[in-house]
């Protein structure tokens, strides 16, 4: 069964169309990676997949239930996945309670646990009590990676988890990413400017450009016998924009 | 004379300070509605917001006069010339200011923080409680502009009150009667307890901001 379904996706802002009728479709378990120019429409897409705003026509299915776009009504569907944004922010608390919100918004008390194993695995326990506003760029990506996992989502969705990283939070991420899944048989979907990351990480990678996704493939395939002239450029890095 | 000077401070911190927690449990549920819902008209309702701001506090005070009245519609009621009519009347001046500041505190904060909030699984409620909970230092600073607003307004004060001794006088108003009587140096003696009172104040607000800001 595919985790995540979108069918015929567009959007325009204005007169702008910058998805163009997407068709996506990612098995469950999969790390998919999607790589593609700036402006492609790699965040518009994953926020419509993730309910942060509606498409203008289309539509998606998660885990085998259909996006309505209503907030209350796909709040069940919500709390089984998770989002990480190009630009995470922290919540004015420590870095302890930021990743205790998802528990306590679900009313789970008891969370402590949850929470130590959250922060141990990205390896903040040590900021643990430190104001969630104060950490370092890596520092908030993992941090914002505890909290998006500490409720075990079954669907994770990522927009630039390590853009702007050192190699030292990029690998501790990845790694991360890589074993979140693996534990718990949970679906990826990353985008990602950095192709070496897609090689490394993902099984499965996308290519999009201008709102259409160009080709999908194997990962192995996608970066050594692509079947589009603009996917082979694009990966060779010749591509200019 | 001693006693007189205490009646009148502690008339004004009463006044001042009741009106201003009047205009805020008015104003910040508003102020955190406006901020963060998206409607048609929300600008005009900005600009007039921020219009009343500059409002001056004798024709508030000369409209509420007109009202409670014995002529007026709320005649009945036997307010003017009270203390309760000097709460009234500064209500309605802090009441925009609360209601604007804490508007924009919400405003700044709201979309990432909504989104986040969205995202990690809250509900509506849980969503604006997060926003709000996230804008509180905005929201206090509305409340410390308002209560200077109120502490510092003479106009309305002086017309719904009527600056009667052991009644209804305020610094500010004993401030304008020393003045007139020649009296400088005891006029500013009462200024410098204004400054005070809302030094103090400021002090404690700041304190409970820097708290809130750090957990
Ligand atoms: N709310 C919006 N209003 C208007 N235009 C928007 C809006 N959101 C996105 N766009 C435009 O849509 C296009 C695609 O944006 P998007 O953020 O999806 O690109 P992206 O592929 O994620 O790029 P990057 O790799 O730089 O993050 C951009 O040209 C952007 O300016
Ligand atoms: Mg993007």
């Amino acid at each position: 069964m595919s985790a995540i379904k979108a069918r015929g996706i567009s959007k325009s802002f204005g007169n702008r169309c910058v998805l163009k009728a997407i068709d996506l479709e990612v098995e469950e378990g999969d790390l998919f990676a999607i790589i593609g120019p700036s402006g492609a429409g790699k965040t518009t897409l994953l926020r419509i997949l993730c309910s942060l705003q509606p498409p203008d026509s289309g539509t998606v299915t998660i885990l085998g239930k259909q996006m309505s776009y209503r907030e209350a009504e796909d709040l069940p569907l919500r709390r089984r996945m998770s989002f990480i944004s190009q630009k995470p922010i922290a919540f004015r608390e420590t870095v302890r309670e930021n990743v205790a919100y998802p528990l306590r918004v679900r009313g789970i008390e008891n969370g402590n646990e949850m929470v130590y194993h959250a922060l141990q695995h990205v390896g903040l326990l040590d900021l643990a009590d430190n104001l969630g506003v104060t950490l370092s760029g890596g520092e908030l990506q993992r941090m914002a990676f505890a909290r998006a996992t500490v409720y075990n989502p079954e669907v994770l969705i990522l927009d630039e988890f390590t853009a702007h990283l050192d190699p030292y939070n990029i690998k501790m991420l990845e790694d991360a990413v890589v074993s979140y899944r693996k534990e718990k048989g949970a679906t990826v979907l990353t985008v990602t400017h950095n192709l070496f990351q897609a090689k490394r990480i993902a099984s499965t990678t996308a290519f999009m450009l201008d709102g259409v996704i160009v080709e999908q493939n194997e990962t192995a395939r996608i970066f050594n016998s692509p079947a589009d002239e603009r996917t082979g450029s694009f990966v060779r890095g010749e591509m200019i924009f | 004379m001693e006693s007189d000077l205490l009646n009148v401070t502690l008339l004004s911190i009463l006044v001042s300070g009741t009106a201003t927690l009047l205009a805020s449990s008015i104003a910040i549920p508003l102020g955190c509605y406006l901020g963060m819902r998206k409607f048609k008209g929300k600008e005009l309702v900005r600009t007039v917001t921020y219009t009343l701001y500059g409002f001056p506090p004798v024709v508030a005070g000369l409209v509420l006069y007109i009202l409670l009245s014995n002529s007026g519609p709320l005649g009945s009621l036997q307010l003017l010339f009270t203390p309760i009519a000097m709460i009234l009347a500064q209500t309605l001046l802090v009441v925009p200011i609360v209601i604007g500041l804490t508007m924009s505190a919400v405003s700044t904060t709201s979309k990432d923080y909504t989104e986040t909030a969205i995202i990690l699984g809250a509900d509506s409620w849980r969503t604006a409680r997060t926003v709000i909970h996230e804008a509180r230092i905005g929201i206090i600073s509305a409340v410390m502009v308002g209560f200077g607003r109120a502490l510092a307004e003479v106009g309305a004060v002086m017309l719904v009150g009527g600056n009667i001794q052991w009644h209804t006088r305020v610094l500010t108003t004993a401030i304008v009667l020393e003045t007139r009587e020649g009296n400088f140096e005891y006029g500013l003696a009462l200024g410098a307890i204004l400054l005070t009172i809302g030094m103090v104040f400021f002090y404690l607000m700041k304190r409970y901001q820097d708290k809130g800001m750090l957990t």
